[in-house]
This record gives structure tokens, C-alpha cells and sequence, in this order.
């Protein structure tokens, strides 16, 4: 446990629903269950369960993008869910995430150049020729082009718009990186190429990533450790071999059995 | 009885030689020489990258292309057993109106998007039922149950509006609406992509039921391979507006001929982990078309 880079401890969130007519009643939705989990430095920790789960938002309970009700979020020696606003902004540094929909995390009216470097001019850090320096150098590092920083986001594909924001959390050159589905909105060609880049990434910078999807046969490419997710709570977690072989709760074997595939896997 | 055993012996749906262009630019050709068949009861499904032209080609089967793009060359014969061959692309809107919806039926990508969210999902499975079989009242609303029924929702969410359900429960809305009047043929355009592994299956198997009691013919568009292991008996690849390759699913899957199949193949993950991850590789490619911006084909499929 002393490798352990982001631990979360007993995270309770719950939402209130409007019900009955005209939105009178309401009925609280526990969205996270009494939810622990621990991220080990370096390593990828994937979220897995259907949507409605819970795993997003313990992704942003996490990064305390969304207030918690109770429970901890340690990351180096901090407690997260207690800081004030400004040093919350500087431990942010460290704490990135890439979204799902690369069409909707990109602002249309901003120039790659300046989505890729707002993190840099927030945190104030190195003077503009050595941002500008930074981000070129991230562009290129997840192939795209120094010609890039000047065009739009809709100039470009999906695949090449993940690229951006993968490019975005990782200028900073983050501790922790959750990535919210980041290639369930992509085709399979281009799928492979996004999750090698983020696995390359990580062994160049000793990232540690908390990988939320619902595809199973992605997160056994990506993933060392899984948690599975149902209905707000943990129902299981373990290593992903672990997992796959010998899955021991009932809703963790009903998700190995609904990918798609495995009648010709096993015809 | 001659003639209509005649017409049984060619199949459900013929695509000859299609050819789909932007108006402005007729000579760059979004979807080219496409061709393929679908026969009753099973299904074909087409397989490629976004902007490979499978939605296109779904769309112009309908005759729902938009306005700025134009059926250069090519037919759409389509035979429903009692009128004999009928090509689609020539017949007037009036003519293709009482097809669609009654003969052909459409399944969308999005449920979210697809669904009118002003009205019940009754009155939406119930429309085509009145226009194209003229039911009403009583009639009406039994036959909407059973409908509901049949696709595995509690026949009293037909007065909830589409936000009350759930994507599963959406998507399988759209599926009640499209085999309402019991369409010859189904098309289907990347139905579960937008949906959970568990949903995703579980609709599946639906429409493989469904397409089993009808003796529907399907026409499955998909990027996912393991959606094709399922459901599939026909495929069809694409890429960049041409079919590479086409043949049962066994062969396609099992004895992939073309490059571009094997490396599209290649780049799935695999469940137990076994093999590496590889991205697409186009080395197949001649040198001068391995970099065409796959932006300027998507946005230009888009219009």
C-alpha cells in the first residue's frame, strides 16, 4: 500500500430526484455507495461497470470537479475533498483527465495552440517562448504537427481530436490521469492507435492512470487492476487476470459474458 | 402462382453498382460501385471506419440522402414478393413513402436524437401503424402492446416521453416503431453503438429473434467485429467508399482475403488479452493515398 498515489476512502455522493408530478416528490439516488479504491503509482486502474454505475462520478468526485458528501481523497498526503480553492488549483497540476467526447471537451472557438497551453498560462509556468515550446513538443509527442497549433478543433477527426486532449492533460505533465471513456466514442482502427499512445505515454512519464470504461475487452488491453462498479458500489475488485478468469460476483460474469464476440470465440 | 414464385427466387434486396457524389463536386465519388444483396431472413452486415460510406449507402437504399448529395449511377432493386422488382432509386416520393416505414424499416444510431421528445412513445410506435395499415382506437392500442411487449417494455410506458426512459428502453422504442407493420426488410444503422456492453447484448439478441419470427432480411451497419461475430451471416467491408471485400461471415472473419480486413481484424482487442494491441496499419496502401486526411472524408460524408 505505501506505492498507492490516489486513495479514496468511503466516498458517499448522493443525488436528489425530482419524482412524481410536476417534480414534487423526491427520491435520493446514491450515485457512490460507500466507494474506497486505491490508484498504486505507475500502474492503471480501470472502472468498468454499465452507465448508471457510478463510475463517473467517482472519476469527478475525485478530481473535486463535483462537491462529495463524505469520505477522503488522499493524494500525496493531502486530503482533496478539504483544500481551499487555490491549493486545490495547484494539486490539480498534478491531477489531469481526459474526457469522452472529443466533440464536445474542445472549445470550437479556441485555436489548438491555446487549448494545449491554457494549462500552462494558468499555473504560470516558464515564460510564453517556453510554453509555446512545451506544447509543441506534447503535440508532436502524441503525432500531431507544430502546423496543428493554428487550426480549430473541427478541422480535425476524432481520433486527432482525442490526440488534442490527451495532449492538453498531459502538457502539464501530471502524477494522475483519469481518463473518462477516452475511446469509446472512436472507431476500432483508430481505437488501438489512441489506447498504445496513452500506454507509451505512461511508461515515458511514470503516469498513473484511472481508466473508466465499459468495454471490457479494451480495459484487459490497458488496464493491471479493476474495479467493477453496480449501482453506486464496489462489487468487486482485483487484478485484471484475476478478474477475467475466475470473476466472482454474478454482475462482474454477466458483463464477461455480454461482449460482443464470443459465440464465434467459442463456435 | 408462376410469377410469384419467379419473384421469390431473387432476393430482398439487390444494390447494383451505387455510386453517391457531393452535387458541387460529381466527379469525387463518397460512395463508389457499391454491390451487394440481401436475401429474407438473414443478415448482411457492413463493416468499416466512419466516413467509409456505410451510412450513405443505408441511406440511399431509403431514399433519405440529403439534398447536397446526389445518386450518380447505380439501382435499388428491391422485391417484396407481390409487385415484382422495383427499383428504388426511380420510384416517385409518393410511391416510396408507402415503402418506407411498411416494407423497410429504419433503426437510427442515436435514440436520444431520433425520438421526438414532445410526444409519448405510443403515439410514435402508433404513427406508421396508422398511416400505412389505417389502425385506430381500440385496435390501435392493442396492437402498440403488444408491440411494447414483444420488445421487452411493460406495455403501460406507452404515455411516457422519451427522457422517462432509459437508452436501453429508447433503443428499443425505435426497434417497436421500426417492425410496427412488419417490414420485409430491416435497416439498421450502428444501432448499439451508443449503448452499455450488457444492453448492447441483450439488443442484439432481440433483433436476431425478431429477424428469426419475421423472416426479415437485415442490413447491419457496424464497426465493431464482435457485434458481427453475433449477429452476422453476410459481410460486406468498406473503406473509402469501396466494397474491399464481401462474403459469408465465416470466411470474412476466419479467411480475411483483402489487407484492409485483416488489419481492421488485427486492431480489435481481443478478450483474453492474448494478443498485442496494433493500431491500423495501412501499409498496403500505395505510398501518395496512405495520408489522405480521414477529416476532409468525414466532414465531407457529414453534409
Amino acid at each position: 500500500m505505501t506505492s498507492a498515489i490516489l486513495v479514496a476512502n468511503h466516498l458517499i455522493k448522493t443525488y436528489t430526484q425530482r419524482t412524481g408530478k410536476f417534480g414534487f416528490g423526491s427520491t435520493l439516488v446514491k450515485a457512490l455507495d460507500d466507494v474506497s479504491i486505491s490508484l498504486t503509482a505507475g500502474k492503471t486502474l480501470a472502472v468498468v461497470g454499465e452507465s448508471g454505475s457510478g463510475k463517473s462520478t467517482l472519476a469527478r468526485c475525485l478530481l473535486q470537479l463535483q462537491p462529495l458528501d463524505s469520505g477522503e481523497v488522499l493524494f500525496a498526503g493531502q486530503d482533496l475533498a478539504k483544500l481551499e480553492a487555490a491549493a486545490l488549483r495547484l494539486a490539480r497540476k498534478n491531477l489531469q483527465m481526459i474526457f469522452q467526447d472529443p466533440f464536445a471537451s474542445l472549445n470550437p472557438r479556441m485555436r489548438v495552440g491555446e487549448i494545449v497551453g491554457e494549462g500552462l498560462l494558468i499555473h504560470s509556468l516558464g515564460t510564453s517562448v517556453e510554453q509555446q515550446r512545451k506544447v509543441v513538443a506534447m503535440l508532436k509527442r502524441v503525432g500531431l504537427s507544430e502546423a496543428d497549433m493554428q487550426k480549430y478543433p473541427h478541422e480535425f477527426s476524432g481520433g486527432q481530436r482525442q490526440r488534442v486532449g490527451i495532449a492538453r492533460a498531459l502538457v502539464l505533465q501530471p502524477k494522475v490521469v483519469v481518463c473518462d471513456e477516452p475511446v469509446s466514442a472512436l472507431d476500432v482502427s483508430i481505437q488501438a492507435q489512441i489506447l498504445l499512445l496513452l500506454k507509451e505515454l505512461q511508461a515515458e512519464m511514470a503516469l498513473s492512470y484511472l481508466f473508466i470504461s465499459h468495454d471490457l475487452r479494451v480495459v484487459r488491453h490497458i488496464a493491471d487492476d479493476i474495479v467493477v462498479m453496480h449501482q453506486g458500489k464496489v462489487v468487486e475488485q482485483g487484478s485484471v487476470v484475476d478478474i477475467y478468469q475466475q470473476p466472482q460476483h454474478e454482475y462482474t460474469r454477466n458483463l464477461l459474458a455480454a461482449i460482443p464476440g464470443k459465440k464465434a470465440v467459442n463456435a | 402462382m408462376s410469377s410469384t414464385e419467379i419473384n421469390q427466387a431473387s432476393p430482398l434486396l439487390q444494390v447494383q453498382q451505387l455510386s453517391i457524389a457531393p452535387k458541387k463536386t460529381p466527379t469525387r465519388l463518397l460512395v463508389n460501385q457499391v454491390s451487394f444483396s440481401i436475401a429474407r431472413g438473414k443478415t448482411t452486415c457492413v463493416v468499416g471506419e466512419s466516413g467509409s460510406g456505410k451510412s450513405l449507402t443505408a441511406l440511399s437504399i431509403m431514399g433519405l440522402l440529403s439534398k447536397q448529395l446526389v445518386l450518380s449511377a447505380g439501382k435499388v432493386l428491391f422485391n417484396d414478393g407481390l409487385s415484382g422488382e422495383q427499383d428504388l432509386t426511380q420510384l416517385a416520393a409518393e410511391d416510396l413513402r408507402k415503402i418506407r416505414g411498411a416494407k423497410i424499416a429504419m433503426i437510427f444510431q442515436e435514440p436520444m436524437t431520433s425520438l421526438n421528445p414532445v410526444l409519448t412513445v405510443g403515439y410514435q410506435i402508433g404513427e406508421s401503424l396508422t398511416t400505412h395499415l389505417g389502425l385506430r382506437g381500440e385496435q390501435l392500442a392493442a396492437k402498440i402492446a403488444s408491440l411494447l411487449d414483444m420488445v421487452g417494455i411493460p406495455a403501460s410506458r406507452a404515455n411516457s416521453y422519451p427522457d422517462e426512459l432509459s437508452g436501453g428502453q429508447r433503443q428499443r422504442v425505435m426497434i417497436a416503431m421500426s417492425i410496427a407493420c412488419e417490414p420485409l426488410l430491416l435497416i439498421a444503422d450502428e444501432p448499439t453503438t451508443a449503448l452499455d456492453v450488457t444492453v448492447q447484448a441483450q439488443i442484439l439478441k432481440l433483433l436476431d429473434e425478431l429477424k428469426t419470427r419475421m423472416n426479415m432480411g437485415m442490413l447491419f451497419i457496424t464497426h465493431d467485429f464482435g457485434v458481427v461475430a453475433d449477429i452476422a451471416d453476410d459481410v460486406v467491408v468498406m473503406f473509402r467508399g469501396e466494397i474491399v471485400e464481401s462474403g459469408t461471415k465465416q470466411q470474412v472473419l476466419n479467411h480475411p482475403q483483402h489487407p484492409y480486413t485483416k488489419a481492421l481484424l488485427a486492431c480489435v482487442p481481443d478478450v483474453e488479452g492474448k494478443n498485442a494491441l496494433k493500431p491500423i496499419d495501412y501499409a498496403w496502401l500505395p505510398e501518395n493515398q496512405r495520408s489522405q486526411s480521414q477529416a476532409n472524408i468525414m466532414s465531407e460524408a457529414r453534409l
